[in-house]
């Protein structure tokens, strides 16, 4: 891997940058290997990855339908927080932060962290009580948040209006170092790295059978042939459901569409994320100037890739109380991704019915957040056969057993 | 714009006078029942990328719950039906296969 640096720009820079590699290879696929990934998105080439950092696996192949990162991981609004109620989300939320802080020198590869500050306004009474309530659980559980109130709010956000007749700010639940990064750089990053190590990222190639044997994997049927593998990581955010029922098992999962949308850009005018749950809506600015906004799901399954216009109309016409300079802004695009929504509003990591095939799925509207942190936990499952402490309670077994882990009380519609 | 017509009081209905309400012809499992069939019934669900059957209210209109078959990959309606109803009308049934000639039947 050709590394990148600032004397690597100054000697590029004197030969009109020809002698820059491809970031990654496009190999043709092996008839077999170790271990075989399913989803080129973030999560899929984190696991990747970290299976390669931390256990020594690189005999591994990263199956892709599209093109590298470009289902969720292309269409999120790039938040990065870990303010959750539950410890097991705290702690899986707060590893990913963690690793995002270090991501860009860790994979050379610039994902431009920026830990810019965090707010989730408190809107109700009811809100205040259960942010007062995450402070506390944070503080035991490592996470640095705190509470800040009204007028620090305002300090922090002076283009927002906390006197609002319908959702007064009463204040705000903070995370300093929450913040966002480059969505796309996180997969192209992590996928350098990949390739660098010698594994194969198959793009353009989709999966439509699972083939198994006295209840093992033994490969997948591709669009590009049958791929042997000794084990098999699900990680098909949007469309889990269709590759676990090629596998023969049922999940408890649901798909619905989540909108983002962001406006035309204008000059620097808010350096830190907003999140307004009562409303809905969450907002920060872009690199660009454009303002970045995120709404709420549909309640309907749907596999479309686009939401329901009312959505939007809701969004935008909370936010522009909140924050009335929007009113003047046009909106240049809007999109909708595909989320898992699992009956808890929790993740899944979890071995399946299938001995050396596991599933990482059911990110709901969060997941960009946690890649890092996922795929870290992910392949520590992957390769020990059995979950670490980061993964052990976000198995399959937790719908059986009742040991829900509630972020949909806990931290409300936005993630 | 989803548009459902309410099989009780005849509405064309958009969907902001309508409230979804997930997987149609759930089969309940109550006390007594095995932890797998429980699970089931709370958690496991169909999620197809095609045809799908739902729960829907017209909750901004006569207030009732009624059943529709959708598809999710085209969001195209092809029909709708009372709650009542234990399996999809077998017209309804006829219809889908005409327009979605692939299709297994429900699951």
């Amino acid at each position: 891997m050709q590394r990148y640096s600032v004397f690597a720009l100054a000697r590029e820079a004197f030969r009109d940058h020809r002698g820059w590699e491809r970031a990654w290879t496009s190999p043709e696929p092996r008839a077999a290997y170790d271990v075989v990934i399913v989803g080129a998105g973030g999560h899929g080439l984190a696991t990747a990855y970290y299976l390669g950092k931390n256990f020594g696996i690189t005999n591994v192949a990263v199956i892709e339908k599209g093109w590298l990162g470009g289902g969720n991981t292309g269409r999120n609004t790039t938040i990065i927080r870990s303010n959750y109620l539950q410890d097991p989300s705290a702690a899986i939320y707060e590893k990913a932060r963690s690793l995002y802080e270090t991501l860009s020198q860790e994979l050379n590869y610039n994902v431009m962290f920026s830990p810019r500050g965090l707010l989730m306004l408190a809107q109700t009474h009811h809100e205040v009580r259960g942010y007062l309530r995450t402070v506390h659980a944070n503080l035991l559980q490592g996470v640095a948040t705190e509470w800040i109130e009204p007028a620090k709010v305002k300090e922090l956000v002076p283009i927002l209006n906390i006197d609002g007749p319908r959702y007064p700010v009463l204040g705000a639940l903070y995370q300093a170092r929450g913040g966002t990064a480059r969505h796309d750089a996180v997969a192209w990053g992590y996928a350098r790295a990949c390739s660098a190590m010698g594994m194969h990222i198959v793009q353009q190639c989709e999966v439509k059978g699972v083939r198994s044997e006295g209840g093992r994997v033994t490969g997948v049927e591709t669009t590009k042939g049958f791929i042997g593998c000794g084990k098999l990581g699900i990680v098909v955010a949007g469309h889990s459901g269709q590759v676990a029922e090629m596998a023969g098992f049922r999940l408890p999962i649901e798909a619905v569409a989540l909108q983002a949308l962001v406006s035309e850009p204008i000059k620097p005018c808010l350096d830190v994320v907003v999140m307004a749950n009562t409303v809905h809506g969450y907002i920060s600015q872009s690199d660009k100037g454009e303002m970045v906004i995120g709404g709420g799901t549909d309640g309907f399954n749907n596999f479309t890739q686009r939401g329901s216009f009312h959505h939007i109309e809701e969004t935008l016409r909370a936010l522009v109380e909140t924050f009335p300079m929007l009113s003047r802004l046009k909106m240049l695009r809007q999109w909708g991704g595909i989320v898992d929504m699992t009956g808890d509003r929790s993740p899944i990591l979890s071995k399946t019915p299938l001995g050396n095939c596991f599933i990482n799925c059911g990110w709901g509207t969060g997941g960009f957040k946690a890649i890092p942190g996922s795929g870290w936990a992910m392949a520590e499952l992957m390769a020990k056969g059995e979950p670490g402490p980061l993964a052990a309670e976000f198995g399959l077994d937790r719908f059986r057993e009742g040991r829900f882990i509630d972020e949909s009380v806990a931290a409300g519609v936005a993630h | 714009m989803l548009t459902l017509t309410c099989p009780y009081c005849g509405v064309k209905a958009e969907e902001t006078e309508l409230a979804p309400g997930g997987e149609a012809h759930l089969k309940r499992f109550g006390a007594g029942s095995s932890d797998a069939d429980y699970e089931a019934y709370m958690f496991a669900r169909k999620n197809p990328k095609g045809v799908h059957f739902e729960r829907w209210r017209h909750a901004y209109g006569c207030g009732k719950w009624f059943l529709a078959a959708r598809d999710t990959a085209t969001l195209e309606v092809f029909g709708t039906y009372p709650a009542q109803s234990k399996e999809p009308p077998a017209e309804l049934v006829a219809a889908i296969k005409a327009r979605r000639p692939g299709w297994e039947g429900r699951k």
